[in-house]
């Protein structure tokens, strides 16, 4: 696969050769409507970023929410 | 905006419920929902996870359908083992609640717990975060033993209460530690939650009595046969525990006084 970049998700490895960023990474998954939060790379990405960032090789994302619990 | 009567002050809020929910091990949504509700309780904990892939999970949708200008949300840090991964949920927490429209929200309950059997709370790692997080400006409700002495120093670093056990965590042994509870409520300056163990109402109404600001119970109502119904006996317990303590009890005699008149008896 040309370009093909790994990315992990939640401890789990992706594949991809597209250019992608984040949002599609959120709508590839069906998270778009869901309370969460995304960090990218151990940091927090607010929503109004996620079009802007890349996914570039090796990247690490963590997507969460809240459960019940406590 | 409303006077709260007998207001239970945490930071820069004020809330007139005296009980906190947690929100885990109910058998269906429906439970938790109605018992939430039925409860009247204003803060509530969650736990922060991965999204699963898969989202159709009931477990985490019957959250965001609450009603969130009533409720509080208090992002638990459980699943931390150590004062770093508490540190990071913490952030992660005060995100979800912004997500949630409580942008003012920083509230933390800072969980440290690397004792998988007991799950007690680690006091080190709970000291060293609740020092980081309350320096950048979260409102940090630690979760600890009932250790008297712990209790001063999280107060003196700026913590905003203090939650010692009652017992274990979903062991619904009541209060074990009645004396370090006691010596915690007395020399605090902040709220004092007392958190786990609870089992029953009566449980609740004691540690109310004991003079407890408030009390955290999750199990209790979550795993009884009718959550509903037991969340309602947790609200009457605690608001009953409450009035006993601020009514201040009769004074406890080891000789009998009698209620009757002595005298003009009929004979």
């Amino acid at each position: 696969m040309k370009n093909a970049k790994s990315f992990f998700l939640n401890g789990e490895k992706f594949f991809t050769s597209k250019t992608i960023n984040l949002l599609d990474v959120i709508t590839y998954f069906n998270y778009s409507s869901s309370l969460l939060v995304l960090e990218y790379n151990n940091f927090i990405c607010s929503r109004e970023n996620w079009t802007t960032i890349y996914i570039n090789d090796q990247d690490r994302l963590e997507i969460v929410t809240i459960v019940g619990g406590g | 905006m409303k006077d709260i009567i007998d207001p239970l002050k945490i930071g820069n809020k004020s809330f007139s419920s005296r009980l906190m929910l947690g929100t885990g091990k109910y058998r269906t949504s429906k439970d938790a929902v109605k018992s939430i509700t039925t409860s009247e309780c204003e803060i509530i904990t969650v736990a922060i996870r991965r999204l699963p892939t898969n989202i159709n999970q009931d477990n985490i949708n019957f959250l965001k359908s609450l009603n969130w200008n009533k409720l509080w949300l208090l992002p638990n840090t459980a699943g931390s083992q150590t004062a770093e991964d508490a540190i990071r949920m913490a952030f992660l927490g005060h995100e979800l609640a912004c997500q949630l429209g409580q942008e003012d929200n920083f509230f933390v309950k800072l969980e440290v717990i690397s004792d998988p059997k007991y799950l007690l709370p680690d006091p080190i790692g709970t000291l060293k975060a609740a020092e980081f997080l309350v320096k950048k400006g979260f409102t940090v409700l630690p979760y600890i033993n009932a250790d008297p002495m712990l209790a001063l120093h999280l107060e003196d670093l700026g913590c905003a209460t203090v939650m010692p056990l009652g017992s274990p965590i979903g062991s619904g042994q009541g209060l074990n530690n009645l004396s370090n509870l006691q010596i915690i409520i007395e020399n605090a300056n902040v709220p004092v939650v007392i958190d786990a163990g609870i089992g029953s109402p009566s449980e609740a109404t004691l540690a109310m009595e004991l003079g407890a600001d408030a009390v955290l119970l999750n199990t209790a109502v979550a795993q009884s046969k009718n959550p509903e119904q037991m969340a309602k006996a947790m609200h009457l317990g605690v608001k009953a525990g409450r009035l006993g303590y601020l009514a201040g009890r009769m004074e406890k005699k080891y000789y009998a006084t009698p209620s009757s008149p002595l005298n003009l008896i009929s004979k």
